[in-house]
């Protein structure tokens, strides 16, 4: 049994941040997977939720004519997992989908919902943090388009202003054409689990055999995802050798800021987070028709 | 159509369970149920200095709030162990209903009765509790330090049993031995997680009398408890046992209805309803018992045992539940694997302010088949001996006698459990191609034996009844005492019947519900006791109506009985199979002869003072992954020993169940508690790693089918055995994989890697 005080509905976006301009102590609920398990475990007692359910517009993935990708919040890990603009243009973001929890969670959880939890466990986000995808918010007032890294202030918080409604998620040509990616979520299991690590690798091959352009994301190696930007710099250019697989994954280690908890220790998540950065890129380029092994 | 047994036929409650119409506990509804909560203690060791209940009492919705100072409060065990008339046999009674001193982070310190869980919920959280925080014990070691607080006034250096026992003379032993071997070993807590969560409803009847509707494995245990609890007469309590979605043996305790009979009582009578979430049913339920090893073995050139000391070290957790016995079945149930000259046990079981510990599948078993099973590989491996080759040198023969409690080996399929496994695992070829790997992932294969019993005789006493009612249509009804949970017991049971009384097993009626009001008695479910044992007194009521039915017979025909046989319903001569009469016919006449009519029944006890060893086999191969530490089941094979199969269908699903559950203790389970506070930090099935069937490869299952001398139909007991080899099996295909021993459960990535690294297996920089 809940402890729901009120439960308002909203069909349409303009609805939507109406609602919350009047009642700023709403929680908006899509999916329900995290705000009923918060609920369930004391927290938000005496809730007045409002549904986006009901909001046609926010949902389902759309290819814009500039090439541009748009992600309805609202899009389930199941939908995601099987959408053909998804699959055909940005594998990667299917693979992330379906890492996620189990088919009956899929089939119900959101994407727009595991962004704004804020947890760096969550499992779209390294592969969002790695295509730069951008967010749209909107709200009675306005609205305003941020990258998706700013969007993660800290552990579970994040820049939804009081009154705005994640309305779109969106990835530009330039961010996905002509890239492989490769998504490994490392958990004890295969299903309905947390990551102890999650790795984004997007990579781009150059004439010759070279990095042209390589983007890593993090999941669960600080407190929110986050990219690698130093083994990022170093990759572009650079051949596939050894090399600089050792390098890339060093780097990629100096940008995480994990720590030691009993779920997993520092030194560990350290460990994977340069051991699958390696295994991530070396699937990319793989899949980019580069040398698999080397 | 006889022959029922043997046959996988389908499960009596199968069209009940599938279609939903299967009534479990929260199934039964009654008007104006109210919900009982219960406030549990943050601290893991406190004093309750004082308890303020008025603004919860004023809350509107709540009906009752109850401390230790509104209940009874008489000392009471609470294991699912027979009564035993002797005191010194029973069972330490150290719980009350409601505690006035909290001994571990969840123990109940007050109830609530309300009309909704939100009204409960509020009321909990207005109940003002002041404690008197004492330092919590958490491990054995802290807590047996001289000069630690007691958790029990009781019990010094918080200490609950050391009887052990030896056999033979271990100093010679060790003298005559080439060798000797040390290692140490030790297991983690785990949860059984069975689906259904506990849950209890409880009522006062129009007599008076209490009555508890509830998800258990032994009913009529739960009588005579919550009678002691609450100090009333045991008959003033009637226990129903509808459908059970599992118990594994954390059911096999009286957990809350002492609690539920209470609460009712408070309110009135009213029916209330008291039911844990997942998370306290985690740590207020039952847990299996992490235990510490140190073993000792002499060992002969030519790989012969000399004799083995064991040091056992127990951690019980706030309660004793059932602590000593657990210790004292792992130190009995593994020995008659390997018989030797000496053999030394010397277990301590000890209180910590954690979770209570108490039964859980195979009851100890895995825990010291994981250590000497471990202990076993390494040695072999230091030896350079085939691991199988020095377990084949040691093994049991049939007519051995436990020299403790007399139990005879009379059947042993053991040698040919292993020459199965390694068949089919094809050992010999896969040991030769794995012999030189390089490379970040390493495959191994790995084996485990056990040895287990059917029942607890001569521990405790195995007692069953039955009932058999013959229907005028020639069908019969059958109610037993022991309790379906799950596992299958009504159908093999079922089977049984149909099988001596030579009638379809669609015409065995099973009453599955156990009522203690008019159920036969039995102690329950557990020591994988229910084919053998409670199918003795099937077979028994069973073979008492084919008597009188055969008996009126012939009554009504002259033939003799022994020229008569009953088949597929019809009474045949023996030695032609020509048709006599039918069951039917013979059923009619014994409801309405107007001279001769006695409808024909049987209600039998059977109180067996035997028991029967089960043996088998794991055999894992395994693929680690060096640099992330991980382990992957290729494949997993156990086959096992436990006499005539009644059901294979079932049987297997036994076994899949089990080594399901073996694999999450050996690879990731363990729960987890804050090493300063003592409060939990996984109790949920995110944090907590309970495999999912994504985690589980596919599982071959084989039987060895000895013919069991004591057993119905030559059975043995199947239940808990498969869950107790996995985890030893897949710690040695890791050995074999990687020369690298791990001595502790679980083995999770996080451990693994850690090992590897001390190991040298890990290269800095990886291989791409």
């Amino acid at each position: 049994m809940y402890d729901i005080q009120e439960y308002l509905t909203a069909t349409t976006v303009e609805e939507a941040t109406a609602l919350l301009a009047a009642h700023p102590d709403l929680t908006i609920i899509a999916g329900g997977t995290d705000v009923l398990i918060k609920m369930h475990h004391g927290q938000g007692a005496k809730a007045r939720l409002l549904s986006i359910r009901g909001i046609q517009s926010l949902q389902g993935v759309r290819l814009l004519a500039d090439g541009t990708i748009s992600i309805g919040p609202l899009t389930t890990f199941s939908r995601l997992a099987t959408d053909p603009v998804i699959q055909e243009h940005i594998p990667i973001l299917a693979e992330a989908a379906l890492s996620l929890g189990g088919p009956q969670i899929r089939n119900v959880a959101t994407i727009g919902g595991n962004i704004c939890n804020g947890a760096t466990s969550a499992d779209s986000a390294a592969t969002l943090f790695a295509l730069n995808a951008r967010l749209k918010l909107e709200s009675s007032q306005g609205e305003r388009v941020i990258p998706i890294q700013d969007f993660y202030l800290g552990p579970g918080r994040v820049d939804l202003q009081a009154g705005e409604l994640l309305t779109a998620l969106s990835i530009a040509p330039e961010d996905y054409r002509g890239y492989s990616g490769r998504y490994i979520k490392f958990s004890q299991r295969r299903a309905m689990d947390i990551a102890t690590l999650g790795v984004a690798v997007l990579c781009r091959l150059e004439a010759g055999g070279l990095l042209a352009d390589v983007r890593i994301g993090l999941g669960v190696a600080g407190p929110a995802p986050l990219r690698c930007p130093p083994a990022e710099e170093y990759a572009r250019g650079q051949k596939i050798t050894p090399e600089t697989f050792a390098a890339i994954g060093r780097l990629a280690v100096s940008s995480t800021r994990a720590r030691t908890s009993w779920r997993a220790s520092r030194e560990y998540r350290e460990h994977l987070v340069g051991e699958l950065t390696r295994r991530a890129l070396a699937d990319a380029i793989a899949r980019a028709g580069g040398p698999g092994s080397i | 159509m006889s022959c029922t047994v043997g046959q996988s036929v389908t499960r009596v409650d199968a069209v009940a369970k599938v279609t939903g119409q299967a009534k479990y506990t929260g199934d039964f509804m009654f008007r104006d149920m109210l919900v009982g909560r219960l406030l549990r203690s943050p601290y893991a060791h406190a004093i309750i200095k004082n308890i303020d209940t008025s603004q919860a009492r004023a809350l509107p919705g709540v009906e009752a709030v109850l401390t230790y100072k509104d209940v009874p409060q008489h000392k009471f065990p609470t294991a699912g162990h027979p009564y035993a008339l002797e005191p010194g046999h029973r069972d330490k009674a150290d719980r009350t209903i409601l505690t006035s001193k909290a001994r571990f982070a969840g123990d109940a310190v007050a109830a609530v009765v309300a009309s909704d869980e939100l009204a409960a919920a509020e009321a909990l959280r207005l109940i003002k509790v002041e404690y008197e925080v004492l330092e919590p014990l958490l491990t054995p070691a802290a807590a047996m330090r001289e000069g630690a607080p007691l958790i029990h006034e009781d019990s010094p250096r918080n200490i609950i049993s050391s009887k052990g026992y030896e056999l033979g003379d271990l100093d010679a032993a060790f003298q005559e031995a080439d060798y000797t071997f040390t290692d140490e070993l030790e297991t983690s807590i785990v949860q059984h997680c069975q689906l259904e969560n506990h849950i209890a409803c409880a009522y006062v009847d129009s007599d008076g009398r209490i009555v508890i509707i509830t998800s258990t494995q032994i009913p009529h245990i739960v009588r005579r408890i919550v009678g002691q609890a609450l100090g009333i007469p045991w008959g003033r309590v009637r226990v129903i046992k509808p459908c059970v979605g599992g118990g594994f043996g954390s059911k096999q305790d009286v957990c809350l209805e002492p609690l539920a009979a209470v609460m009712t009582l408070a309110v009135g009578g009213k029916p209330v309803r008291l039911e844990l979430s997942r998370e306290e049913c985690m740590i207020d339920s039952r847990t299996r018992h992490a235990f510490k090893f140190h073993i000792k073995t002499g060992v002969t050139r030519d790989g012969r045992l000399t004799g083995m000391h064991i040091k056992a070290v127990s951690n019980n957790g706030a309660y004793a539940s059932h602590g000593h016995s657990v210790a004292a079945a792992c130190g009995s149930k593994f020995r008659v694997l390997y018989p030797m000259p000496a053999l030394k046990y010397e277990p301590c079981t000890v209180y910590t302010n954690l979770p209570v510990a108490g039964a859980m599948r195979a009851y100890g078993s895995p825990q010291i088949t994981f250590a000497v099973e471990s202990h076993m590989d390494s040695i072999a491996r230091r030896l350079k001996l085939d691991p199988i080759e020095f377990r084949r040198r040691n093994l049991v023969q049939t007519g051995y006698v436990d020299p403790i409690d007399g139990n005879v080996v009379r059947s042993c399929g053991l040698r040919e459990c292993i020459t199965r496994g390694k068949e089919l695992i094809q050992w010999d070829t896969k040991k030769a191609r794995y012999q030189n790997q390089t490379g970040s992932k390493r495959r191994g294969l790995g084996m485990a034996c056990f040895s287990y019993g059917s029942g607890t005789f001569p521990a405790g006493q195995e007692n069953a009844g039955a009932r058999i009612v013959l229907n005028q249509d020639g069908s019969v009804q059958l109610q037993i005492g022991a309790t379906e949970i799950g596992q299958g017991s009504d159908t093999v049971l079922a089977q049984m019947a149909a099988e001596v009384l030579g009638i379809p097993v669609d015409s065995v009626h099973v009453i599955s519900t156990q009522d203690t009001d008019i159920t036969p008695f039995d102690t329950g479910a557990y020591a994988s006791r229910q084919t053998y044992i409670s199918g003795m007194a099937v077979t028994k009521a069973a073979q008492e109506v084919r008597t009188k039915v055969l008996d009126v017979v012939r009554e009504m025909t002259g033939i003799p009985v022994q020229a008569l046989d009953i088949k597929d319903g019809d009474i045949v001569y023996r030695h032609s199979g020509e048709a006599v009469t039918s069951l039917a016919e013979v059923a009619l006449h014994s409801y309405y002869d107007p001279v001769s009519a006695r409808p024909i029944t049987s209600d039998v006890s059977n109180n067996a003072r035997v028991n029967a060893f089960v043996f088998g086999v794991t055999f894992a191969e395994v693929e680690v992954d060096l640099p992330t530490g991980k382990i992957a089941i290729l494949e997993l094979y156990n086959v096992h020993d436990s006499g005539r199969i009644i059901n294979r269908r079932l049987a297997e699903g036994q076994v899949h169940g089990g080594v399901s559950m073996g694999l999450g203790y050996a690879l990731s389970e363990q729960l987890l508690f804050d090493e300063q506070t003592g409060k939990p930090l996984n109790n949920n099935l995110l944090d907590y790693k309970l495999p999912t069937i994504m985690d589980v490869p596919d599982i071959g299952v084989d039987f060895v089918e000895t013919l069991e001398p004591t057993g119905p139909f030559g059975c043995k007991s199947l239940g808990e055995p498969p869950t107790i080899p996995v985890a030893p099996a897949i710690r040695n295909a890791v050995l074999d994989a990687t020369g690298v021993p791990l001595n502790k459960l679980p083995m999770n990535p996080q451990f693994v890697f850690e090992h590897f690294q001390a190991a040298g297996l890990i290269q800095e920089g990886g291989e791409a």
